[in-house]
């Protein structure tokens, strides 16, 4: 799950990491009112889950009230990678003498949290760590010590190479460390983490992303939550134990399991299709789960043929069947459909859907290059 | 011969009255695995399929001499309970739980470590040394005695892989599922070190996914330990990046952990990968006709 950067901020605040002080506008008449309040050069940042947006345009100084107006004009409304901004972030800007990059993740490879930090703040991290890696320093946690006072400093002095300013940012840190543990955190960043003319070091960007597995136990952070449409639909989706993500494609797809879910979506594009979306049904074979998943992919009117791709381990073919007949008869779709029904019950799951006239196939391939063929007609 | 599980695997089941534990104790039990016990606390004495319930892993090991875990335990109190297999001296603990947090991986991690346990999964299907004994969640009818080493990442595509392989005459000695998630219990390399000192085995199928680096460093060191040949599929060549692909491991992240970046690796490793399921067994008669050359 991914929040704002004003959300990420109010984060930082509750654990005492300093950020400049910001107000939430929807509108220009707030962001005047904004720049009013602060009285003093500000930044107006779009607020919007994704990256990039100083490179968009979405992020720029103002120097007084109009200009701030301005940039509110500018930036509200105007879409970034696909979304639109509907609100942005009005701050004080602070007087920068150095940039650098500090944050935590999980690392799948020493299976710990780690510390990345960076002389080379403002800019992308993976940037740098694809043209210098040499220049983040990696830092695995020892999750039974956690991050120690010592450890911070050291990196801190790493980084500023002054005691007094490397003390400031060790203990931001130590409360980083302990914000992303005590959330369930999977990346919390700050980037730029700065140093300024006077001397302070501050918190200017700030990016969360969170463990969904983890949610349950994190009621605070769900209630940060805002789901854009495609979102909420793949919500709606997981709470009836489907997982959907919608993609541009024409060939909708429901399958048994992640993995052969991802494979089904690349052999239709092997065979010269597109896929409309990963749907995954999971393990158990509860038919209304088929039908709950037929009802999404007819939902979605760029769905020119459905293919429907089963190998039944615990999950049983003939109880596919039967959820996909009860589906058809309260759906009524033009929409050709293919199946290919393998594993656990295969023969009597085909033997039921004989009645239907539903094409069916024995392999992946043979139903994928079927399912490209009909998706064609009309 | 065969890795991890074998005949002498003794298996407690946690969390064998629930439904799904229940169940499957039923599959694992018919297919000939070796299951001494189960753990539910408060319900020592009673019996799920004729095999005695302990209130604790350490009741279980006592009574029975278990060596093996299977957890089919609420994804809530997954790490715990494989903690508790890890104190009380289970050598090998498969958790089937789906959905653990990532943060209680990364706070057991050390612990197995120092207790010297393996573990595979959570969010896995287990594994099958097929004929000898079958830990987890895998259709049984599906595999064969053989000689081809399995490891993948996801569940049903390891079934639609396996049950080719079957097709095409290509036994197995063992085949494990190790799991979905970001961070996990033993992987590719791990289980390929195995496979590699398994005299039985002759060759290994490597069923990868988008997300993390996992496929590139399992290249680089096939390329310099494995003598025996490997093949490989990697699923998610059409996933958008950003978006997690049902496993919370199979995401594309700025770019990073894409499938060409992993088909490139094994390609320079010498390692084929497949195009589609459906080309893994030729693929693998070619590597294996090459050797005998």
């Amino acid at each position: 799950m991914k929040i704002h950067e004003y959300q990420a901020r109010q984060i930082f605040r509750n654990y005492g990491i300093p950020v400049p002080d910001g107000i939430l506008c929807y509108t220009v008449r707030e962001v005047e009112n904004a720049a009013r309040e602060l009285n003093c050069m500000t930044v107006v940042k779009a607020q919007v889950l994704t990256g990039g947006r100083g490179k968009s345009g979405g992020v720029k100084l103002a120097r007084n009230v109009e200009e701030a107006v301005t940039a509110g004009k500018q930036i509200l409304g105007m879409d970034i990678k696909g979304f639109t901004v509907e609100k942005v972030l009005v701050t004080k800007a602070a007087d920068i003498e150095k940039e650098f990059y500090v944050g935590f993740t999980n690392d799948r490879n020493t299976k710990s949290v780690t510390l990345m930090a960076s002389a080379e703040g403002g800019v992308e991290i993976e940037e740098v760590a694809k043209t210098n890696p040499e220049k983040i320093i990696k830092y695995p946690i020892n999750p039974l010590t956690g991050l120690l006072d010592f450890q911070a400093r050291n990196i801190a002095m790493q980084l500023f190479g002054n005691i007094s300013h490397a003390q400031k940012a060790a203990a931001i840190l130590t409360k980083l460390y302990k914000l992303y543990i005590e959330t369930d955190a999977t990346l919390a960043e700050i980037n730029p983490l700065i140093l300024t003319t006077d001397n302070e070091v501050l918190a200017i960007d700030g990016k969360m992303t969170f463990d969904d597995n983890a949610l349950y136990r994190q009621p605070k952070i769900l209630a940060m939550r805002e789901p854009d449409a495609e979102e909420l639909q793949e919500i709606a989706a997981n709470e009836k134990g489907l997982s959907y993500i919608k993609l541009d494609g024409n060939i909708g797809c429901m399958v048994n399991g992640a993995g052969l879910a991802m494979a089904t979506m690349d052999m239709i594009k092997l065979y010269g299709g597109s896929p409309a979306n990963f749907l995954d049904i999971g393990g158990s074979s509860n038919p209304q789960k088929v039908i709950d998943a037929m009802n999404i992919l007819l939902g979605d009117k760029n769905v020119k043929a459905v293919m429907i791709n089963i190998f039944g381990g615990i999950t049983r073919c003939d109880d596919v069947a039967k959820g996909l007949i009860k589906a058809l008869e309260v759906l009524m779709t033009e929409i050709p459909i293919v199946v290919r029904l393998s594993g656990t019950n295969a023969a009597e799951g085909l033997a039921l859907l004989k009645e239907t006239g539903l094409p069916t196939v024995s392999s992946m391939s043979e139903a994928a290059q079927k399912a490209i063929e009909l998706s064609k007609h009309k | 011969m065969s890795i991890l599980v074998n005949k002498d695997t003794k298996l407690i089941v946690q969390g064998i009255t629930g439904r799904d534990g229940k169940f499957h104790t039923g599959l694992m039990s018919k297919y000939g695995t070796n299951i001494v016990g189960g753990v539910s606390p408060g319900k020592e004495g009673e019996t799920v399929e004729g095999i005695p319930v302990f209130n604790s892993v350490e009741n279980a090991v006592k009574a029975t001499g278990a060596n093996t875990s299977i957890i089919f335990v609420p994804a809530a109190y997954a790490a715990d309970a494989i903690l508790e297999a890890s104190e009380a001296g289970i050598q090998l603990v498969v958790a089937i739980s789906e959905g653990v947090p990532v943060q209680d991986m990364i706070r057991i991690t050390p612990i197995l470590k120092q207790n010297g346990t393996l573990l595979i999964g959570p969010n896995c299907p287990g594994l099958i040394t097929p004929g000898q004994s079958l830990v987890g969640i895998l259709p049984a009818m599906i595999f064969k005695e053989g000689n081809i080493g399995f490891i993948s990442r996801s569940g049903t595509l390891t079934y639609e892989v396996v049950n080719l392989l079957t097709l095409n005459d290509f036994g197995q000695t063992t085949c494990v599922g190790i799991g979905g998630d970001p961070v996990a219990g033993l992987y590719f390399i791990d289980l390929l070190e195995r496979f590699e000192n398994d005299p039985d085995t002759i060759a290994v199928v490597l069923i990868g996914e988008i997300g993390g680096d996992a496929e590139e460093q399992t290249a680089q060191f096939i390329h310099e330990k494995m003598t025996k040949p490997v093949v490989a599929f990697i699923a998610g060549q059409t996933a958008p990046p950003g978006k997690r692909m049902g496993h919370a491991g199979a995401i594309i992240s700025s770019g990073s952990g894409t499938a060409e970046e992993k088909i490139a690796a094994f390609n320079r490793a010498g390692v084929p990968v497949a195009k589609e399921p459906a080309e893994i067994p030729e693929l693998l008669r070619k590597k294996l006709a090459g050797l005998k050359k």
